[in-house]
């Protein structure tokens, strides 16, 4: 598979602030890279950097084989660019986004068919200013996709977004890899990152500190799973220590966590609590995920 | 040159659609017209030469629109353009700078022209104003006075933080040159303090340099006012280039 984006050694300050401090790394043609962290550690930055928007203070970019500072204009035929910060004038309408994006780029795709696809045909004649944040949103996405781009880059996409929205765009998200584009996103949501990319740089001071699959992420910590239940009345967990993998038992009020590693570990507590003819409710277990991966790696806690 | 056209098509559009900048480009100096011509009419005064406050008036209001858009509409759009991330958004396309500044200018340019279009043929319809000037040299005398104008525009975009500021210097500005330039009150009315003081006003050089056209002098004669408004559009254009943020 050949290479989209190559990054080594980038640096970029603004004063005596270094955003971004020596990152490195690779996104492979087709795949979805993320790269999370929270605000300010320097995503952003380095995005920019990339676009060819932000020039680096040291460090070299290779974006499709082209140097995004010296071939900046020949690269933004290739790429489409979501940017974190954008608007458009309040009283353009979508129709005229579209046209007038359309004329900046020698290949394009059929514009009717894309909002059609986004769900934006019914506002056609809309104001720009008329727009909710998630339909603003899927414009700039249909902005960045006029081109037809090979790669396309989307920066805190979902920020601002409900729930609904989100998960909405994710789909959108992954039809576009579907399509046989590479995809270059960055979030502050780590429930975003587990979720759609195939690989993510957790991205913390300016640094990459670490970057792999979502599942190779979690499995490196080997964080512990945990199994939380619900059982009314008194009753005795000792039976519950002996389980093979389980750590530790910790009992608020009615609530039971139990912790542990391994496969078994859920059969083996249930069947416990079976044997020992206890009657539980509201039984679920949690996986760890990538915010305990950012917090074994930092010590500290992902803040939205 | 990818997206001239239609960006200029887009510009157009938007100018349109805000009714206080439509208002004050095309329909303010008719109206103005309108008003002074029904209380003074067009009939010849030894005053003004042997022309009538109307003849005077035409040239006079050119003015008057080129301030409007280059000192207000353009410094106002331009900073609001930046302020709201419009410009940052054009940078994340292949769209040239050079296309973007040029159909930026030609739509503002456009608005002047539609403004000016219809103020002449107001007072050609209505006083039947005379013209004794040469068509080209009026057009080539209103280019250089609208281009330096911009130049002056942009100038306060780039150096204005805000969009705001951008609005306030632009029409503090534009204000004070209307009255004490000859574009709404004749020169030759105002008191001998004030004509000397708008002698360092630009606009007062765009009025007198198109009244002068306007009625048939030779550049020639308006050295003076083709130097400043030349200067105007050298150094506050060099100025507007190197003030020009995307961000």
């Amino acid at each position: 598979m050949s290479i989209a984006i190559e990054v080594n050694d980038l640096h970029k300050s603004y004063g005596p602030v270094r955003a971004v401090d020596g990152v490195s790394f690779t996104v492979e043609e087709g795949e979805i890279f993320g790269m999370v962290g929270p605000n300010g550690a320097g995503k952003t930055t380095t995005i920019e950097c990339v676009e060819g928007l932000r020039r680096p203070d040291r460090g070299t970019v290779k974006v499709l084989g082209l140097d995004p500072q010296r071939d900046g204009y020949e690269l933004r035929r290739r790429i489409g660019i979501q940017l974190q910060e954008a608007a458009l004038h309040p009283r353009l309408k979508v129709w005229e986004a579209l046209d007038l994006f359309s004329s900046f780029y020698p290949r394009r795709v059929d514009g009717k068919a894309l909002l059609e696809q986004l769900g934006l045909a019914d506002k056609r004649n809309a104001a720009f200013e008329k727009l909710s944040g998630g339909q603003k949103q899927r414009l700039f996405v249909a902005l960045a996709l006029i081109n037809d781009p090979e790669l396309v880059f989307l920066d805190e996409l979902t920020t601002g977004l409900d729930p609904q929205a989100r998960r909405a765009m994710w789909d959108l998200v992954r039809g576009i890899r579907e399509r046989g584009k590479t995809v270059f996103l960055t979030t502050h949501y780590m429930e975003e990152a587990e979720r759609l990319c195939d690989r993510v740089a957790i991205m913390d001071r300016g640094k990459i500190v670490a970057l792999d699959t979502p599942e190779n992420l979690i499995r490196s910590i080997g964080a512990e799973q945990r199994v939380v239940f619900t059982v009314d009345g008194q009753w005795d967990d000792t039976l519950l220590r002996g389980v093979p993998g389980v750590t530790r038992v910790e009992r608020i009020g009615e609530r039971t966590v139990v912790y542990g590693r391994g496969e078994g570990l859920v059969g083996g507590v249930v069947s416990a609590l079976e044997r020992m003819g206890i009657r539980f409710r509201d039984l679920r277990t949690e996986q760890p995920t990538l915010e305990d991966v950012f917090l074994a790696l930092t010590g500290r806690e992902m803040r939205e | 040159m990818r997206g001239f056209w239609k960006l200029l098509l887009v510009q157009a559009k938007l100018y349109l659609r805000e009714p206080i900048a439509t208002f004050f480009t095309i329909f303010y100096a008719p109206m103005m017209l309108l008003l002074f011509g029904a209380i003074y009419g067009n009939e010849p005064s030894p005053f003004f030469g042997g022309r009538g406050t109307m003849d005077i008036a035409v040239p006079s209001y050119i003015g008057l629109i080129i301030v409007t858009v280059g000192l207000i509409s353009l410094p106002i759009g331009t900073a609001a353009a930046r302020e709201r991330g419009v410009l940052r958004r054009f940078r994340a396309t292949p769209l040239h700078p050079l296309a973007y500044i040029l159909s930026d200018i030609a739509s503002y340019l456009l608005m002047t022209v539609i403004g000016v279009l219809l103020l002449i043929l107001t007072g050609r319809v209505v006083f039947h104003i005379r013209f004794e000037g040469n068509i080209l040299s009026v057009l080539a005398g209103f280019l250089l006075g609208t281009t330096a104008f911009f130049a002056l525009g942009y100038l306060i975009a780039g150096l204005a933080p805000t969009a705001r500021s951008a609005q306030t210097v632009g029409m503090i500005l534009a204000f004070i040159m209307m009255f004490i330039s000859g574009a709404t009150i004749p020169l030759e009315v105002l008191p001998a303090k004030v004509r000397a003081i708008s002698q360092y006003i630009p606009l007062t050089h765009v009025v007198t340099l198109m009244r002068g056209l306007w009625f048939g002098d030779s550049w020639g004669q308006h050295w003076k006012e083709v130097a400043v408004l030349v200067g105007c559009l050298l150094v506050g254009g060099a100025l507007a280039v190197k003030t020009f943020r995307w961000e």
